[in-house]
């Protein structure tokens, strides 16, 4: 299907000459999915951008009695801006609210803001460089201060301020934010942005009370005592906080919206491990909601079995994949490994490459290890749909892969192995300890081992193998080793973050101290070209076009296999009615949970 | 007896094992996950249908070795340092008594990374990845472990220096090497045979929890204590999975146990009839 | 007797200096990273992480940070958590409590199950009660923590439904009810530590009775027709309890320091969970001060324990 097609169809939709059911429908004899079709209308302008993409909150009252998660992880700090991981994220994101946040279909919901701003409304400017968010009015932080545009302003030069450091201080810079009113900030970019949801919204976005943090705003911010007995906007208000224990919390009763919150308290258990976390809420019903289940499949079906809870499955951006390296890992040239003025001896040959590609038996391993937690895929960019290449395939086939290397020269030498002018095909693969990574090594292991390729094993342990210590070998980013495998997050759902991992000026080297984010070293100057035009497009139909074919080009090149997505995993009891989001916190909608009688 | 039929069956059944039951420990068949035994494969199979007993066998090679060296480690170290220092005492004692609160007191974790940091690569260039990972394994396991013995044989020999048949012997003009040899070291090892038949338990399941570390072995080396690991999940649908490894490790700290209680009844010259 | 103690006393200071050294040098080389999880994250530019390691002074050389950190020590100030920003000895207080309840208690049951089971085995060698204590002791340490953890909550919490298997620092009950709820969620960490430390010294004690109650004093003072049961309190479990002191000495630092594995499956929030998340996110100021506090109570009691081998046998001179 053509751009002009779409447009065509697009623009009938908004002069109201086609329904939107109609558009979905035209669009799917097409070949397009329904979602991307409705988020292609959102996007477009054509229909409010806010979908109606949260369920409805359906109590009429409060006071539902007390609500008990489970987190294997426990936090550690209540201050968002300061949270490193996710536990510390979602915990502060309790008391703490953004203007705006992240649906799960990849749409905003307005949280602390009055509506979200758009072409239309008049929020967003034409060219890209502002947008201006009129704020809820009547919204009181727990202490009984008045929320305000001074709030919003003061979040952005507290988060980049270089002397706090907060983690989200990258969402805040090139940018500038100004107050209009009270009640209106207008954001203004350096830069046309078309991705403008990233600063006041979801995770990095959370506001912080002024009047409790301006005396902190420097090298004394750990010393603020908002840290740790946190004061925002939220529907439950601090109690206790033992860190790396348990986190209590309390209704708010002037919370900014009618019959919320619906329980009474909020109680957060950290610790332990996935499994008996999951038992905890779906065998002996002691929890009501269990976060994070990274445990197989199986497991979880069975203890679902017992009928009192059930597992919850939110697909967002994140992949599993391996990757082979574009670079020699045994090499050393100026004292570095895997320099990208080497080239891999055996990955430089696509039919290698290729042939790995079909030894991957996604569909097993899908299928038998992550189950409902790991669908199998051929993209690396899976979300929003829209985003999503329909032209990719996967296939596993053993024959095939012997035939490639045949025919690419590959022959079988002693121990059954391949090798060609001396090199041969035998790969250290690495990862890091991890119960299902390692049974998909080894079922890898296996199918290579049928087609002439001997894999050793490596696993490291996560704290080093994701670490940025410049001292180890042993980390992801130094890549000392043929193929690795790990989950990379998309943590918005824009994938303009997610796909710098693969241009060239991201390429780790020991001259950025191993810092890039383009960790298989690949080059490629269509990729780059493509990645500069997506930057500054704001065309949204044309920017996904252009992230389509970044994906097709990095999966083509045959050097990363996706594997599996990894949507989030979690586990309720029956009756409750959670608000879950693959693109934002599991906190993001807490005034929105409730239990069913 | 009997318990030296059992201990001598398992490591038969270990080295020889794997040569009768040929099956592969690594043959992975989907259709045959999580099976309780059967004539095809006797003891079960785990999560991706491998065959559990082929497993066991060949894993037993791995953990009886390094449950035995790593003891023998512990031990060896343990009875020197003890015995050194229960017999000088004065500086000697305090500065050997201080290496042992140190390694008391130093924390595990962070002292393995960097053991694995520092010495994985060289030593894996020197003596090959297998012997090498095994060395570091009973090192480390060793080094851990050799404290409570020290401790231990220091206070016997505190005890039993005074003792009265010690002081004959001195009176008689026994040098002092004879007097540890034949007098003092015998009678303080009662403690010493109990540190090793425990040591050999826990060795066992420490290397399991190593490899949790990226230390140990690869991880598609079904150890003994790495299966019991993998198993504990699947525990209540599966129980085979983990019954029979654990069986393994209590057969052999129980086998050598009752190999070190014969044993010290009958060097023990006045042993209760 | 003084003067010795005096003297060993005086010996603390530069021993645990010395471990202090080597644990901070240790701790600075281990790898790792205390921001492990912003690597991985796009959101966050490699600036802020180097300016985070800045500011905590991660950049400074290894003799500059253990001198600063030394000082601080010795002012009381114990520094702060890089995970949790807040001071590190508000973190250790928080989790004492409950370290102190349930590793104390199974540390307990451990001595008062071990003792008198290993003395009246070791007195009937080969008896039946023998043979069955030692088969439990031996399937006791041949079977890790996790494993039976796992199977008592299995049992108990899931199939029985008796005990919660998740533990709750503040309860909602108040009274006798609260004794009862406490009650209920220590049982099983209690036994689960109980029984594994209980295991391996009723081997010890067993042993350690069993080499006394051959030695020729005792043959005497049975010969002097001195009642059985006299016999075995005076004159033999006295002399086995150098053995028995001495494990237990080097036991009793942990109920400082915590079990890793039995606080993770229950979810304890003692010193041991804090220690590995600690060491799992290279926060090296909390893993500083809990082995430093470690190494303290170690060479602590392993001096009382050289102090009691005298009480217990005179002959042995302090020199």
């Amino acid at each position: 299907m053509t751009e002009e097609t779409l447009r065509d169809l697009i623009g009938r939709v908004k002069r109201g000459s086609l329904s939107r059911r109609g558009f979905v429908k035209r669009v799917a004899a097409l070949g397009l999915t329904a979602p991307m079709a409705t988020q292609l209308l959102a996007v477009t302008g054509a229909a409010p951008a806010a979908a109606q993409s949260v369920p409805a909150y359906a109590p009429a009252r409060r006071g539902g009695g007390a609500l008990r998660i489970l987190y294997w992880q426990a936090s550690t700090l209540l201050n968002p801006h300061f949270a490193v991981g996710t536990t510390n994220q979602d915990s502060s994101r309790v008391f703490y609210e953004p203007l705006a946040g992240w649906a799960t279909d990849g749409t905003l919901h307005p949280i602390l803001a009055a509506e979200i701003p758009s072409v239309e409304n008049g929020g967003l400017s034409p060219d890209g460089r502002s947008v201006t968010w009129k704020l809820k009015r009547g919204v009181k932080w727990h202490d009984g201060q008045d929320f305000s545009a001074d709030d919003v302003v003061f979040t952005a030069e507290y988060s980049r301020n270089p002397a706090v450091g907060a983690t989200t201080s990258g969402s805040y810079q090139g940018l500038n934010v100004v107050k209009v009113d009270d009640h209106t900030v207008r954001v203004e970019f350096e830069r046309p942005t078309p991705f403008w949801a990233d600063a006041f919204v979801a995770t990095a976005g959370v506001i912080i009370p002024r009047h409790l943090f301006a005396n902190f705003n420097g090298p004394n911010s750990r010393d603020a005592p908002t840290n740790l007995r946190p004061v925002g906007t939220g529907a439950y208000r601090f109690v206790s906080f033992a860190p790396g224990d348990t986190l209590r919390a309390e209704a708010n009763p002037n919370y900014h919206l009618p019959n919320r919150p619906f329980f009474d308290t909020v109680e957060i258990k950290g610790g332990g491990d996935a499994v008996s976390a999951a038992r905890a809420v779906l065998q002996t019903a002691d929890f009501d909601y269990a976060w994070n289940l990274q445990v197989e499949d199986e497991i979880l079906q069975r203890l679902e079995a017992t009928g009192r809870g059930r597992v919850n499955i939110v697909e967002g951006g994140n992949v599993e994949f391996i990757q082979l390296n574009t670079t020699d890992p045994n090499v050393e040239v100026n004292g570095e490994r895997s320099s990208i003025t080497t080239q891999h001896p055996a990955f430089r040959d696509p039919a290698v490459r290729q042939a790995m590609a079909l030894l991957v038996d996604r569909e097993s391993i899908s299928r038998f290890i992550y189950g409902r937690g790991g669908p199998a895929t051929p993209n690396f960019l899976n979300n929003p749909p829209r985003f999503r290449s329909p032209n990719m395939r996967m296939e596993f086939n053993v024959a095939r892969a012997n035939e490639i290397l045949d025919r690419a020269g590959w022959a079988r030498g002693q121990g059954g192995i391949r090798q060609k002018d001396g090199v041969r095909l035998r790969f250290v693969f690495q990862t890091s300890v991890n119960a299902p990574r390692q049974r998909t090594q080894q079922i890898i292991r296996q199918a290579a081992q049928r087609a002439g390729i001997e894999i050793e094993l490596k696993t490291v342990t996560a704290s080093v193998f994701f670490s940025s210590d410049v001292a180890n070998p042993d980390t992801f980013t130094k890549f000392y080793a043929d193929m690795q495998m790990y989950t990379t997050t998309m943590t918005q759902a824009d994938p303009q973050r997610f796909m710098n991992q693969y241009v060239s000026w991201e390429i780790s080297s020991r001259a950025n101290s191993w810092q890039g984010r383009n960790v298989v070293r690949w080059r490629n100057e269509e990729y780059d070209r493509i990645f500069r035009e997506a930057e500054g497009e704001l065309d949204p139909v044309k920017r996904a076009a252009l992230f389509i074919r970044m994906n097709d080009l990095i999966v083509g090149s045959n050097h990363i296999i996706p594997i599996v997505q990894r949507p989030l995993v979690s586990a309720s009891l029956n009756n409750l009615r959670p608000v879950l989001s693959a693109w934002d916190s599991t906190m993001w909608l807490l005034s929105d949970w409730w239990r069913e009688a | 007896m009997v318990s030296l039929c059992v201990l001598g069956f398992l490591v038969l059944a270990v080295l020889i094992g794997p040569l009768v039951w040929t099956v592969p420990i690594d043959e992975i068949d989907f259709s045959k996950r999580l099976q309780g035994p059967s004539w095809e494969h006797p003891l079960g199979t785990d999560d991706l249908g491998q065959d559990l007993l082929a497993r066991i066998l060949y894993g037993g090679r791995i953990s009886l070795a390094v449950g035995f060296a790593a003891m023998a480690v512990a031990i060896l170290v343990g009875v020197i340092v003890g015995a050194i220092a229960g017999m000088a005492g004065g500086r000697v004692d305090a500065a050997l008594m201080w290496l042992t609160d140190l390694f008391l007191s130093l924390p595990e974790l962070p002292l393995l990374l960097l053991i694995i940091y520092l010495f994985r690569d060289s030593l894996v260039g020197i003596v090959g990845p297998e012997m090498g990972v095994f060395i570091l394994i009973v090192l480390i396991i060793g080094g851990f472990r050799w404290m409570p013995v020290a401790r231990l044989v220091r206070a016997q020999f505190f005890s039993l220096r005074e003792k009265e048949f010690v002081e004959a012997a001195r009176a008689l003009g026994a040098t002092r090497t004879r007097l540890v040899m034949v007098h003092i070291l015998p009678n303080s090892l009662g403690p010493v045979l109990v540190a090793a038949t425990i040591d050999i338990a826990a060795a066992i399941i420490a290397e399991s929890t190593l490899s949790f570390l990226g230390l140990g072995f690869p991880p598609d080396i079904p150890t003994w204590g790495r299966l019991l690991f993998d198993a504990k999940d699947n525990l209540d649908f599966a129980p085979h999975w983990a019954i029979f490894p654990g069986l393994a490790i209590f057969l052999t700290v129980l086998s050598i146990n009752f190999v070190g209680d014969g044993l010290r009844d009958a060097f023990d010259p006045r042993r209760v009839k | 007797m003084t003067s010795y103690l005096i003297r060993r006393l005086l010996l603390m200071i530069p021993s645990i200096l010395g471990i202090s050294v080597v644990l901070f040098a240790v701790l600075a080389m281990a790898p790792g990273d205390p921001f492990e999880e912003l690597a991985t994250n796009p959101a966050v530019p490699p600036e802020v992480r180097a300016n985070l390691r800045a500011s905590l002074g991660l950049d400074d050389p290894i003799h500059v940070r253990y001198v600063n950190w030394l000082f601080a020590m010795l002012r009381g100030d114990w520094g702060f958590s890089f995970v949790s920003r807040i001071p590190v000895d508000d973190l250790i207080l928080q989790r004492l409590p409950v370290t102190i309840a349930v590793i104390g208690a199974s540390q307990l049951l451990a001595l008062l199950v071990a003792l008198p089971v290993g003395i009246y085995a070791a007195t009937r060698p080969y008896s039946i009660f023998d043979q069955i204590a030692n088969t439990l002791a031996f399937v006791g340490f041949s079977l890790p923590t996790f494993f039976t953890g796992l199977l008592l909550i299995l049992l108990f919490s899931i199939h029985l439904d008796w005990f919660p298997f998740v533990y709750r620092t503040q309860l909602d009950s108040t009274g006798w009810q609260w004794w009862w709820d406490q009650f209920r969620q220590s049982i099983m960490p209690v036994t689960v530590l109980g029984l594994f430390q209980g295991a391996a010294l009723v081997r010890f004690v067993r042993s350690a009775v069993l080499d006394v109650i051959r030695l020729d004093h005792v043959t005497t003072a049975r010969a002097k027709g001195i009642p059985e049961r006299a016999v075995i309190t005076r004159h033999v479990v006295r002399n086995a309890m150098i053995p028995v002191v001495t494990l237990v000495a080097l036991q009793m630092p942990i109920i400082f320091g915590g079990a890793i594995v039995t606080e993770q499956i229950f979810r304890v929030p003692g010193i041991g969970s804090l220690l590995i998340s600690a060491v799992l996110s290279n926060d090296t100021p909390v893993i500083m001060a809990v082995t430093f506090v470690f190494a303290c109570l170690v060479i602590l009691f392993n001096l009382i324990a050289d102090l009691l081998y005298g009480w217990l046998d005179p002959r042995i001179s302090y020199r």
